[in-house]
This record gives C-alpha cells, structure tokens and sequence, in this order.
C-alpha cells in the first residue's frame, strides 16, 4: 500500500506546484467593529453591515464611481431573500453599479476563501481590482418553519381545489409550528462546534490554564493595538461603535480562571473550556481591496502585502480520524512545502481564535514528532510557533469572530503588520493565517509585505 | 432652508403681523448656486476716480448691467461704492450722499461694496481719517440695510489699483449669494497676487484640499463646497466619527483620513496622504475644534487643556509641518476657522475664546512664513450657525442669538463654506493675515 493512501493530508504528495504570476497586492481593509450577538447591531442585517462595511473601504480608498473588477463576500449565517448579498450591498454602495458581484459560502473560511478567489483571478489577469468581504449576524439570523409545516406550506401550493387545500391545512400539527432556528451543530455528529473542539481539547490534553492564558494575550493584544492607533485606518465605527464590543481592556487570568467550563461537561474533570476562552457569537463585516500593482500605483493607492498562495484541507472528523477544527494543521505544512518555507521563515502567525483549545491543538500537533511523522508525512514534528510572533494584535477571542467576516479582519491586519515591518534579514516580511471552519475544514494562506 | 420664523414672516399673513407690530423680519437670503446670476439686477458703481471707471468697465466685461447713474425708481441689484482717491473727510459726502440716495431703490438681497483704502500711520492725518471713516461709516450702513441686503468693504494697501486680481475676487465674492451671511465686513487687500479663475463656477479645479473636522455640521458643509468648487476633498476627523466621514467622504468624492489631529504626527500623516493619493496639497481647512464651557472660576485642567491642544496648539503643531514640506510650496492656502468668541468674548468660553483668538493671532504671524512662495493664511469667524450643535441651546438663549445680527436669523454652515472657499481660491493671493466674520453682523461685540 502507498503512502498515499494512509496520509492522504500529507505534505510529500502534494503535487501542486506556484507558477510565476504577476502579484496580486492588499491596498487595506476596512470593517465595522464587531459587536456581541443582541448588542449595538441586533437591528442590523447582513446587508446593512456589509454595505457600511464597503461604504467606509470606499471613503477610505476614494473608490466612488469606481467600476471595480469583482466583488466577492458571503455569509454563514444567511437568509434565503439575501441570494444575491453582495451585489446588492455593491448597489447600496458609492461603488460604479457597474460592479460585478457574487457571494460565496464556505462557513468561517468564507472571508479567506473571497481574498484568495480574487486573488487568484488578479494573478491571472482577469481583473486589476477586487474587494473580498464577509459578513455574518447571529442576531438577525434567518429562522425558518419547521421541516413539516414546510412541507405542508409546498404541498398547499400545489393543491389545486378548495376541498384539497383544506385537507392539507388540516394536516398541520402543533409541533410543526415551532420555528427552526439556525444552530453551529455539525449535521452529521449532531455535537456542536464546542463539544467537537471539548474533544480535540482534551485529546490534545490542552490545560484550562494554556487557554485561558491565550484568551487573556488576546485581551491585551487587541486592546494595546487600539491604544496605539493600529486600527485607526482598518476599522470605521458602526452604529455608535467605535471597539470590538467583546474586547475587555481590563480582564484578568484571575477573573478568566473563575469562569465555569461551558464544553465538554460530560468529560468530567477534563472540562475546561469557558465562556472566556471560547469565542462568543458576534455580529460584523469586514471587506479588503485587492489590485494589481498597476492598479494600485495609477490609483495612487498602497501597496500594504501580496497574497503569495493559500491553501486548503478538510479532515474526517465524522469518523473521528481529526478533531473537527484541525484541517489548517494539515494545509499549513503543506503550503509551506509548496514554496520551501519552515516556520523559521515566517514572522507573524495569524491563527484564528474559534477556541483558545483550537488554537493550542494546532500548535500541539505541528510540535507532535510521531504525528508529524506519521500523519504529516514528515521527519519529525513540522516545527515550534514563537509565541512572540502569534496573533500579536489580538484575535478572535477578543474582537469576536462574525463567521465570514473573520477571514476579512486578519487579512487587512496581518497586511499592515506586514508593511510596518517591511523586510527581515533582506527578504519581505511574511505572516501565515489559518481559519478553521465547520465541516473539518480549513483554508490557510501565506501573506508578504509590499 | 431658513428657520421657522423667517418663514413665517416672509409672506402672506405673517409678513403683515411682523410689519405692523415692528417684529424683525428677515428675509431668505439669497445664496449661491450654479448658474445664478451674480447679482440680481444692475449695479450702480458711484465713485468719480479712475479707479472707479477701472471698476465699472470690469463690470461690464463680467455681463452686468452698469450705471454710472442712478436712474429713478429702477430696482439696484448693487450699489460698488468707489472711494480709492479721498484724501479729506469732506470727500465722502458727495459719493456716500449720492449712494445714499439709491438706496431705497435696493432690491431684496442687494449688495453694497465699498472700494477703499488702508488707513495707517503712514498717511496725513486727513487722509487717514477719511480712510478710517469709511470703516465707521460702513458697518453703520449696513445696520441700516433691510431684507437681507448686506453692506461690505474691500481695503486696498496704498499702491494697488481698484482692479487688481484679489480686489476683483473679494468685489465678485460680495456681490455673489456667497457672500450672503457677511455682512458689515472688510477685506484687506495688501498685494498685486491672485488670479482669477477660468471657470468662476469651479475656482478650485486642480487643487487638493484637506478639511479636519469634517465628519458634520460646518466641516461637512466646507467638505461639500470646496467639492463643488472644483476641489479633490480630503476628509479629516477624529477616528471615533468614522461613520459620519465616510459618508461625507463618498458623497464629496473625495477620500477619508480618520487622524486625531492633536496627535504629534497629524501634520505628516495629512501631507502622506494628500501627496501619494491625489498628487499635491493646495489647501488646509483647520476646522476641527470642541467647545468644553465653564465659568472660569469653575474651569478645571482638563477642560481648559483639551480645548487649547485640539483648538490652537494641534494648528501650530500642523502648520509647522505643512511650513516643511516641500508639497506645500505652490501657492498654498491655510484657512482656519476662528469664531466672534475669540473676538468679542462669550461668557462660559474663556478657553475656547483663547483658543480662537489664539488663531487670529497665529494668522496673523504666520502670514509672513506664507509669504515667500505665494502663499495666504486667513480666519474666518463665525458667528451663530445653524448646526446640530446650536440646535441643542436653550429655546430663549438660542433665539436671541439667532435675531441678534443685522440680518434677523441665524447663518447656515454653508455661508461659512463660502468664505473658506474664497479665501481658499486663487483669486484671493492677495488676501492673507487676516479675520473674516461670517456673522450677518452680529450686534452685541466687537
């Protein structure tokens, strides 16, 4: 039996190869604060938020009447009206209306998975221009009837006489009036995101106090990156926003130790995941203008990182072969085998915060000599992350995590962070982000300064 | 849009009550749009020098209908009252007796200008009290102007003819609707710069402006009136009204620098921008301000402190760095907004009425750092605008304030705009160092 056929995710049989294209340039980003679910933006849609989420990128940059090559954003959490979610914020928008649009959909990876679409058709050629975007609101989330009355409602569409349609009526029960509202349990295992994350957690024997010790560097991160003004030219308040509504300046490892586990329960002792240390659910949108070089030096307009490739991996976490958030564990030696680069290459790490548990399982797994061995294909472990160097502005345990707009938020950060810090020992400076989504997928991408 | 009252005294049944009961009856002024004509009927230029001849066959090449001669019962869209050449006081009273004659003729919204000289220490005494005079004699006429009519000057330094450009401009800037909430003004012309522009509907073409404080209420209003003169906008506020700028920002076409201006690198970041975004930097606007009242017996630190770094000290700190920069050598004007506080004192406002007289001061010295590579500095000093911000007065104290000035109501943020905008054109180079109050002559103060 191959290899291959044991370690399908392994990095060796990759045989994706970088071809030479021109580069594709972050200008900068815009996003709306985020804020907690039933908080400033419970009376905002999606379509609301992510057009004032385009309009502050567009004052920003001076993009009014400009027809940009393509727009591409989505939603997770997304209503059936909102079918056409980004052309219709393009249409609100100060944007030519000539602009094309189409929403995409790959849960948190939504915000990531725009950026390297666009991207891509930028190396290409395809286009000089782009706006990728995401945008989620868990407190205007669609809510529908349920499965029965759903099918009720149909068959009475169809019905053709009086005498039939009142048949069909009669078919309605009390219980099929209850109206299904959305929830993050993965359909398949019907456990939700964070007794999957619980059990990878405690597989990966991540202790209560490494998470809650992530959790408070995210506080702190992201707190002294606003006090500094880092996010002065990345973020346009929102209904009287002005900061990520989650963000807590002032909280302590005492006070995030006092927090009672919230997943995980039935694994008794082994409970540690909190309220603090997990991400709570948020409302927000994120957007982030791709060029061309060209595009961006005739619009006299910067030139922050280039989107040097991404990549992405899924896991079989219904037969509990990965826990379900680790997919990024296996993109990211991957991407990096593409282009020859260890960790040692790489000067900011971007792992999205879906649990602090998330966060330390990955990094458990790449420092794993025998997993890295046998399930990455590789001589020993893939290799040690400087904890100096990892979600050094905060994340989203502190600024929360608005599913699709996530992708959206690191980008434009991570591209500034990048500019800031130019080159290291005479190469540009590089960051790696990785975005774990529902479905035990992830996409993950390499970024370089400009 | 005028407030209430002016609406309900400026017609029918209202406009009867307020006559018989000697209630003020202010008018809706006439303001610019495209298109308008500058004046709204013939202008009678009075003045017999050769200076006066200058002004009035300028006029003609502008398509107005001149007089040399009032004739009887014709409605006058302006009266140019030309008065370079008096030496005595005994020389003003046949021009002033013969523009006074005209003066029941004015139309509604109708202009006087005057056309004088500096008075200074340099002349005879005669000389000098006839100059001087002309200061007493027009902001007396103009308390006696009625339905939105307004009286101003234009001062001209010794050797500068009636005709020179920033003569022409400030004339032109008068007689428009622009000029609608000036009222009992002077502006000194002291040098033969400016130009005229080659579109007068877009003075501003080619040229990039930055306006701080510009996510509302006056500073929007600037953001849109340079737009429409022609103007590339950069729009500058605290990081914290990023929303309200955006949308400025957008609907002027221009881009948004959320920047707290009293940071230490404002002045850079602004000129960063300016430079790699649009090209150049022509114009600043310095018209973010706070007010922070209280009695001086019962001001603290931190109020007086933030009113005089956000108000003065962040326009020194920012001046100082456009002052540097090689990006701000082309002709460049600086307009900073002061305010009649900072000139005739408010109670509750002894900061911000440092803070604002502090401007005048700083223009006042930083015209001569201008100077060399062609460019001005000037205040404009508004009185009671309608904004968000005077919304929010006690009824009373609001309305007083609001009737208070010659022209019975309340300037709107545009009229503000206008000023800046002109001060901010090419035509005005020969116009800095100085104070201008849009305040429809406010009556109480200086």
């Amino acid at each position: 039996m191959a290899a291959s056929d044991l370690n399908p995710n392994a990095s060796r049989e990759h045989t994706a190869r970088p071809t030479a294209n021109r580069a594709a340039v972050i200008v900068g980003g815009n996003r709306i604060p985020f804020a907690r679910t039933g908080g400033a933006y419970a009376k905002s849609s999606n379509q609301d938020m992510l057009t004032a989420s385009l309009e502050g990128l567009i004052a920003r940059f001076g993009l009014q009447d400009e027809r940009i090559g393509e727009v591409a954003a989505g939603a997770v959490l997304k209503h059936s009206r909102d079918f056409n979610l980004t052309r219709e914020a393009v249409l609100g928008s100060a944007l030519s209306p000539e602009t094309p649009a189409y929403d995409l959909q790959q849960a948190c990876a939504t915000g990531l998975e725009t950026v390297l679409g666009l991207a891509n058709k930028i190396k290409l050629g395809q286009i000089d221009s782009a706006i990728a975007g995401g945008v989620d609101s868990a407190s205007d989330a669609p809510i529908a009837v349920s499965e029965g009355l759903r099918e009720i409602l149909l068959d009475l569409n169809r019905a053709k006489t009086p005498v039939q349609k009142v048949k069909i009526l009669s078919r309605i029960r009390p219980k099929d009036l209850a109206p299904d509202a959305p929830n993050t349990g993965e359909p398949r295992t019907g456990l939700s995101m964070g007794e999957h994350q619980a059990l990878t957690t405690a597989q990966w024997k991540i202790t209560r106090e490494a998470q809650d010790e992530l959790a408070f560097n995210s506080h702190r991160n992201l707190a002294a990156a606003y006090e500094r003004g880092f996010f002065d030219d990345l973020i346009t308040p929102y209904r009287g926003l002005n900061r990520d509504s989650n963000l807590r300046p002032d909280t302590t490892l005492e006070k995030l130790s006092t927090l009672k586990p919230v997943f995980g329960r039935n694994l008794g002792a082994e409970a540690t995941m909190t309220a603090g240390n997990s991400t709570p659910l948020t409302d927000g949108a994120s957007t982030v203008l791709l060029a061309s070089t060209e595009w961006a030096d005739t619009h006299g307009l910067p030139k922050l990182a280039t989107v040097l490739d991404g990549e992405a991996a899924a896991v079989d976490f219904v037969h509990g072969k990965d826990g379900l958030l680790m997919a990024p564990v296996f993109a990211v030696p991957r991407l990096l085998a593409r282009h020859g680069l260890t960790f040692e290459d790489i000067d900011f790490f971007e792992i999205h915060e879906a649990f602090a548990g998330t966060v330390l399982s990955t990094l458990a797994a790449w420092e794993d000599e025998e997993f890295g061995r046998t399930r990455l294909g590789l001589d020993g472990a893939l290799g040690k992350v400087d904890r100096a160097k990892l979600n050094v502005n905060g994340s989203s345990l502190a600024a929360g995590h608005p599913f699709a707009a996530t992708g959206g938020r690191i980008v434009a950060s991570l591209a500034k962070m990048l500019h800031e810090k130019g080159t290291v020992n005479g190469r540009p400076a590089r960051g790696l982000i990785s975005v774990c989504a529902a479905g035990g997928q992830g996409v993950v991408a390499i970024l370089e300064a400009a | 849009m005028a407030d209430k009252y002016t609406q309900l005294v400026s017609q029918g049944l209202g406009k009867d009550l307020a006559k018989r009961l000697g209630l003020p009856q202010p008018v809706e002024l006439r303001r610019y749009s495209a298109g308008a004509p500058l004046v709204t009927g013939p202008v009678l230029v009075s003045g017999d020098s050769p200076g006066a001849d200058d002004i009035a066959t300028t006029l003609l090449g502008w398509g107005l209908d001149v007089r040399r001669n009032a004739l009887p019962k014709e409605k006058l869209g302006a009266i140019v009252l030309v008065l370079d050449a008096v030496q005595h006081p005994d020389d003003l009273a046949k021009p002033v007796l013969t523009a006074g004659s005209s003066l029941r003729d004015l139309a509604v919204n109708a202009r006087v200008v005057t056309i004088s000289r500096t008075a200074d220490s340099a002349q005879s005494p005669a000389s000098a009290a006839a100059r001087q005079g002309i200061d007493g004699f027009l902001r007396s006429l103009a308390k006696e102007l009625r339905a939105g009519a307004t009286a101003n000057g234009i001062l001209l330094a010794d050797d500068l003819a009636t005709t020179s450009p920033s003569a022409l401009g400030a004339l032109r800037f008068f007689l428009s609707g622009r000029s609608a909430y000036v009222d009992g003004q002077f502006l000194t012309v002291s040098s033969t710069k400016g130009i005229m522009p080659g579109d007068p509907e877009k003075p501003l073409a080619g040229k990039v402006a930055v306006v701080t404080g510009a996510a509302r209420g006056i500073g929007a209003a600037i953001a849109r009136t340079l737009h429409r003169d022609g103007a590339t906008v950069v729009a500058v506020d605290i990081p914290a009204a990023g929303d309200h700028l955006a949308r400025v920002a957008n609907e002027v076409r221009g881009t948004a620098l959320q920047l707290d201006i009293s940071r230490d690198d404002a002045g850079h970041r602004i000129i960063e921008h300016a430079v790699e975004r649009h090209g150049r930097l022509d114009i600043v606007v310095h018209n973010a301000g706070i007010t922070r009242d209280r009695l001086l017996a019962n001001m603290d630190e931190g109020r007086w402190r933030s009113v005089i770094a956000v108000n003065i000290a962040a326009q020194l700190r920012i001046n100082e760095a456009l002052l540097a920069s090689e990006h701000f050598k082309d002709s460049p004007r600086i307009v900073s907004v002061a305010s009649t506080s900072g000139i005739a004192g408010n109670r509750g406002q002894t900061n911000y009425g440092a803070s604002k007289g502090g401007v005048i001061g700083m223009v006042r010295s930083t015209a001569d750092h201008m100077e060399p590579f062609g460019g001005t500095i000037n205040a404009v000093a508004p009185g009671f605008i309608e904004t968000e911000m005077t919304a929010k007065m006690p009824f009373a104290i609001r309305e007083a304030a609001r009737r208070l000035n010659s022209l019975k109501q309340g300037g709107q943020p545009q009229d503000v705009a206008e000023a800046i905008a002109f001060l901010a054109s090419d035509a005005a180079g020969g116009i800095t160092g100085g104070v201008l109050r849009v305040c429809g002559q406010q009556l109480v103060g200086a």
